[in-house]
């Protein structure tokens, strides 16, 4: 175990080294291209045995990895923003195949205007390709993720791709310390990739093709689903087999923060639930009963998680770091989604904030809680979509 | 509500067949509906169509299973395909072969036949080898069930035909005048 | 045979090879090789994208196109330095 002060990118190389990952298809962009510039680093100077195949988009990267990956071998890439909405068709087509792809997805704003900064649209906009999402908060959290998602996606009750995202900048291009654990501990914990069908040309099947309406398409994507349900278990367990060996954990697939008696509850994703940690910590010292519930995993959605944290909560806020144009952000409605057929349901309030990159700070995440504060005084909503800090103008 | 299911090959018309057929059913006042049921399209693989038609609106968005009346283009479908599957009783089922209705076997109902290949190879209606024989299964139709007139089928086929009007509706009326009826 | 999703391998496939899928039915022009003018250079093999064309080990004899999987692409009828394979329309009693 070695203690190393790096960014997020890096803490992404790192895990794709130690996880043994033998292929790398990868295309650059702001602010991902540190990522597979020092995974380049390891394959050349020998540290990582791996294939590195330079495409020509990302949506051959995609199609490289999930190719590489019906042959048996353990796949990463990463990308951001225009870079992952082009792969999407390859995004479908890696969980119908059932590869456990591994990707990292550094949370940028879509263009135009253009812009590099942090924005939750991109990966929000995958939600529906049968990926399993994650949102990490911290360069550890990335890293310790890199391991956890494999053994989780490639475990044979499951067999589905997953992506973890980091803020850009916020975690792609900032230092923090990294423990960095031993190959032997890793390699403990995370046995080689073992596909029950792969590519072979002593054994050839036909992959992919057709399946008419009245055969199998709609089974093969029941099975997905079912295979998703099975992910939320596989998760935990996998999370508690890790802290056994490495002494921590994230959380689950919802991270909660003081909220054992609390009365308003906020839920973000990514490193803004960091900032609302700190604040929480500043509302518990005055006696102000406040917590965080970290969305750590938006797919699978924790349903039942966030049932058990509405029994006891007056007002839910939701904060978004994306919209969705027509009706409020994504967290939002699979939160208010996952809550409609429960008894007494708290209150539940969208704050679409940090849009592009807009800085979110201790004030704006005082200014929400405050205001959840007032709703759960009044009894109700003042409205139920309120986009945070947004310069109104008209003057 | 009347449904007719086509049972041809790729190449022969099923699909067009389907279209004239409704088009000629809605000269005549009635709600229409017609569309494919497709493979993988090529020439020569079995391909199937529907036709709906009714006073009221066509509403029910699925393919026929209990067809009215059954239209095989291709006598060798059927050693192929059940063409009479879920047919209705009393249903008809026209087939394009140069035999008599009473010399078809293995076919329970009403069969009518015409030899449509005949008529459309006169006519200049595609190769000998593939005949495109949708336009004379069509005349044949019309005379056997009388759903619809050989008068709004000849305007759809002038109005719609994609190619060879004129002897696409020479050949509807030909097979009109030669289609033979079974028993039951 | 599969009944449902229960016994359903969990990746999309089938217990078959592709050899089971009879792509020469989309053939519309069917390559016909002239083996008099077959140099063996083996050239239409090399260019087949279907790998519907089967040399035999020895190299001895002139090539065999596999009419099951020939599309009918001719590209191996475009690339014979020989002119040697013509595309004929096919007929739909083939």
């Amino acid at each position: 175990m070695v203690k190393k002060v790096i960014t997020g990118n890096y803490a992404s190389s790192y895990g794709a080294k130690l996880a043994r990952a033998q292929v790398i298809a990868a295309y650059p962009i702001t602010p991902q291209t540190s990522v597979v510039e020092k995974i380049a680093e390891f394959v050349a100077s020998g540290e990582m045995e791996a294939q590195y195949i330079k495409v020509e988009s990302e949506h051959s990267a995609m199609a490289a990895c999930i190719t590489a990956s019906q042959t048996g071998a353990r796949t990463f890439t990463a990308t951001s923003a225009h870079g992952l909405t082009l792969m999407h068709e390859m995004l479908i087509w890696a969980s119908g195949a059932r590869t456990p792809v591994l990707m990292t997805n550094v949370n940028r704003a879509m263009a135009p205007p253009w812009s590099v900064w942090a924005d939750h649209l991109d990966s929000v906009a995958q939600r529906d390709t049968g990926w399993i999402q994650y949102y990490c908060e911290s360069n550890q959290e990335v890293l310790d993720t890199i391991i956890t998602a494999y053994k989780v996606g490639e475990s044979r009750d499951v067999l589905l791709p997953s992506f973890l995202t980091l803020d850009a900048f916020y975690l792609s291009h900032t230092y923090e310390t990294v423990d960095i654990p031993d190959q032997d501990e890793v390699d403990k914990f995370l046995p080689s990739f073992d596909p029950p069908y792969k590519f072979d040309v002593e054994d050839p099947h036909l992959f992919g093709s057709l399946s008419f309406p009245h055969q199998f398409y709609m089974e093969w994507r029941y099975q997905i689903s079912l295979s998703m349900e099975k992910a939320r278990e596989k998760i935990l367990e996998t999370e508690a087999e890790f802290k056994k060996i490495f002494g921590r954990s994230h959380g689950g697939l919802l991270d909660t923060y003081r909220c054992d008696d609390a009365e308003v509850v906020l839920i973000a994703a990514g490193t803004m639930a960091s900032t609302i940690r700190e604040v929480v910590d500043w509302y518990r010292d005055k006696g102000v009963k406040v917590g965080l519930a970290r969305l750590r995993v938006f797919r699978p959605f924790p349903v039942k998680e966030v049932r058990e944290l509405a029994e006891s909560v007056d007002v839910i806020g939701v904060l978004d770091r994306s919209y969705s144009f027509g009706y409020g952000g994504a967290f939002f409605a699979e939160t208010a989604g996952a809550l409609y057929n429960v008894p007494d349901k708290p209150l539940i309030k969208n704050y679409v904030v940090g849009i592009g990159g807009r800085d979110v700070t201790p004030d704006t995440v005082s200014g929400i809680l405050n205001n959840a504060i007032s709703l759960k005084d009044k009894g109700e909503l003042d409205q139920e979509i309120e986009w945070i800090e947004l310069k109104e103008g008209g003057d | 509500m009347i449904e007719i299911r086509f049972h041809g090959r790729g190449g022969q018309g099923a699909v067009v067949a389907s279209n004239l057929l409704a088009m000629a059913a809605f000269r005549e006042g009635k709600d229409v509906q017609a569309f494919p049921y497709f493979g993988v399209e090529r020439r020569g693989a079995p391909v199937t169509a529907f036709t709906k038609l009714d006073d009221k609106p066509v509403r029910i968005k699925s393919q026929i299973y209990e067809p009215d009346h059954v239209i095989v283009m291709d006598a060798s479908l059927l050693k192929a395909v059940d063409v009479t599957q879920g047919l209705k009783a009393g249903g008809l089922v026209l087939i394009n072969t140069d035999k008599k209705p009473q010399e078809v076997h293995g076919i329970k109902g009403k069969i009518a036949t015409v030899d449509a290949t005949a008529i459309a190879v006169k006519h200049g209606l595609g190769s000998r080898e593939a005949p495109i024989v949708n336009t004379a299964i069509l005349g044949a139709f019309a005379k056997a069930t009388g759903i619809v007139k050989i008068e709004s089928l000849v305007e759809s086929i002038l109005d719609s035909a994609p190619a060879k009007k004129d002897e696409n509706a020479e050949a509807a009326k030909e097979a009109y005048e030669s289609v033979l009826m079974g028993g039951e | 045979m599969f009944k449902g999703y229960k016994d359903l391998p969990c990746v999309p496939m089938t217990w078959d090879t592709t050899l089971v899928n009879m792509t020469g039915g989309w053939r519309t022009y069917k390559p016909i090789l002239d083996e008099e003018k077959c140099n063996k250079c083996y050239i239409c093999w090399k260019f087949c994208p279907e790998a519907a064309i089967d040399v035999d080990d020895e190299l001895k004899e002139v090539p065999k196109i596999d009419y099951d999987h020939c599309k009918g692409c001719a590209i191996c009828a475009n690339e014979c330095p020989k002119e040697a394979i013509e595309m004929v329309e096919e007929s739909i009693e083939d």
